[in-house]
């Protein structure tokens, strides 16, 4: 602590201390001189910290919030979005868009009753919360690791129900568990 | 009016020997040839050497090691609009960086590089000139310099651009005084203006010995002179956004960055040659000639590394403080050693 928590009175330091005459002229010489070393042994060191970043990458953890994934059924490969417009109504920055057809015996599209026939996430408006995937009753939507997600237009931004659903080009590295 | 006549008539250099128009000229063509080129090399090796300070790697993309990166960076700079805020003076906003980079091309003129050689049969003194009034020489060139501070920071029609000019007024007399009083111990020691004269007189001694304070007072004043941190108040970017250079892009810009580096340059070069012994070696060690300019560009780059050390390393001062450290203590402490010089070589 720097002052005594006991004391009664509090020195109050109010603005610099009066120059210290040729003690202080030496004080600050020497400290400047202790400082040239610290940054000297810093430029002496071997290696850096630096990552290299577009051809090295730090590795993402399982749980990162990244560009959303929607997913398919492994065994019958329908959807698992069954349009319910639930993630729509859970996300505060109001991006998602859902608009429910449906499911036909000719054209069945997901495992429920009605499908997604649009499903739209404009990443540009999109907080990354992971709302959407909370509030999904079917795991239908997941929040993926890709983070570079940057482009020359704002409506190639709005990602279609076809790119959620298509497998993502592994771009990301993923943290492993000794990491 | 006679008098008059004859003061004209006198020389402004007293050199001992003739020296043909070719070789001046062709001596001039490679001074300023290789000296410009040190300005993208110390470009290049302060952010290397700040990026391994801070234990990163500094430019590194373009070219092998990043090594074409200053070359990218200057046609990036001319390949920009010449823009300029409708607040401002033209042509005095154009003249300031002109200015700025003439009077630090200028010093680079009177720089001993090397004792006279013969070149071709001639004897050549390697130095663009030696001015009888070396140092003289030096300050008329940091005064203009100055003007081409103030004048762009006035001239832009911006606050923070005049408040950074205003600063630099400031700055730049009070370390002035105290640099020019540092140097006078040398002079007095030297017994000579001369450049060549002053590192001829270090032949047994180099004055970092004898000269000690003015030689630390000299490299700090230095600081101050060339807007260097911990002095860059000047253009303190916290602050003042850019202090005098604000409103300054492109191709101007680009004169001002250079015209800044190369002081860096010129300053180091003056430093060697006021106490550093110019182009001679430690322990008399007499090299040929030739390796005489590599000698000086040697000592200079220890002084570049340096600045570039002391950029890493100490933060800015408080406007107060630089006031009261220029006026304070640099500057009596200047006096003192140029009182206590002058009754040694009298006495």
């Amino acid at each position: 602590m720097p002052w005594n928590p006991e004391a009664d009175v509090v020195e109050v330091v109010r603005g610099p201390r009066k120059a210290g005459g040729a003690g202080g002229l030496y004080r600050a010489f020497g400290e400047t001189l202790r400082g040239l070393k610290t940054t000297f042994n810093q430029l002496a060191r071997v290696g850096v910290t630096t990552v290299q970043y577009p051809e090295e990458k730090i590795p993402v953890f399982p749980r990162f919030r990244g560009r959303h994934r929607l997913h398919r059924f492994e065994d019958t490969g329908l959807e698992k979005c069954v349009g319910c417009s639930l993630c729509a109504a859970a996300c505060p920055a109001d991006c998602i868009r859902v608009v429910a057809a449906e499911n036909t015996p000719e054209n069945r599209v997901s495992a429920g009753e009605r499908y997604a026939a649009v499903y739209e996430i404009n990443l540009s408006r999109c907080i990354f919360c992971g709302y959407c995937e909370i509030a999904c009753p079917f795991d239908a939507i997941t929040m993926g690791h890709d983070f570079e997600l940057s482009d020359y237009n704002r409506s190639d931004l709005i990602f279609t129900k076809e790119m959620l659903l298509a497998e993502p080009a592994e771009r990301t590295p993923l943290r492993t568990e000794d990491e | 009016m006679t008098h008059l006549v004859e003061v004209l008539a006198t020389p402004l250099a007293v050199v001992g020997y003739a020296e043909p128009w070719w070789m001046a000229i062709a001596k001039s063509l490679v001074i300023f040839a290789v000296g410009l080129q040190l300005v993208p090399l110390v470009l290049l090796m302060e952010r290397k050497l700040l990026g391994r300070f801070q234990n990163r790697f500094g430019p590194n993309r373009v070219g092998p090691f990043g090594l074409l990166t200053p070359i990218a960076d200057i046609v990036k700079l001319l390949t920009k609009e010449g823009f300029r805020p409708r607040t401002s003076i033209g042509w005095l906003f154009a003249l300031a960086p002109v200015l700025s980079i003439m009077s630090a091309v200028a010093v680079l003129a009177i720089l001993p590089f090397g004792n006279v050689q013969d070149i071709f049969g001639t004897p050549t003194g390697l130095y663009g000139i030696d001015v009888s009034i070396g140092p003289l020489f030096v300050f008329a060139f940091g005064a203009i310099a100055f003007y081409g501070i103030m004048l762009g920071g006035w001239s832009s029609g911006s606050k923070y651009s005049f408040l950074g000019s205003m600063r630099a007024a400031a700055q730049l007399i009070s370390y002035e005084a105290a640099q020019g009083m540092a140097l006078i111990g040398v002079i007095i020691t030297a017994q000579s203006m001369s450049l060549t004269e002053i590192v001829e007189a270090q032949a047994g001694m180099w004055y970092v010995v004898p000269q000690i304070f003015a030689f630390l007072i000299f490299m700090v004043a230095s600081f101050a002179e060339t807007n260097r941190p911990p002095f860059d108040l000047v253009e303190a970017d916290a602050e003042l956004v850019g202090g005098y250079m604000t409103e300054y892009g492109g191709g101007r810009f680009a004169t001002y960055f250079f015209a800044e580096y190369l002081n860096i340059i010129v300053i180091s070069g003056l430093t060697v040659t006021f106490f550093l012994g110019g182009w001679m070696l430690p322990f008399g060690i007499d090299a040929p000639g030739w390796v005489d300019p590599l000698v000086v560009i040697g000592k200079l780059m220890v002084f570049v590394f340096f600045f570039i050390w002391i950029r890493a390393t100490l933060p800015r001062l408080r406007y107060d403080q630089l006031m009261s450290f220029g006026w304070k203590v640099l500057l009596p402490l200047a006096t003192l050693n140029t009182l206590v010089t002058a009754i040694v070589v009298t006495v």
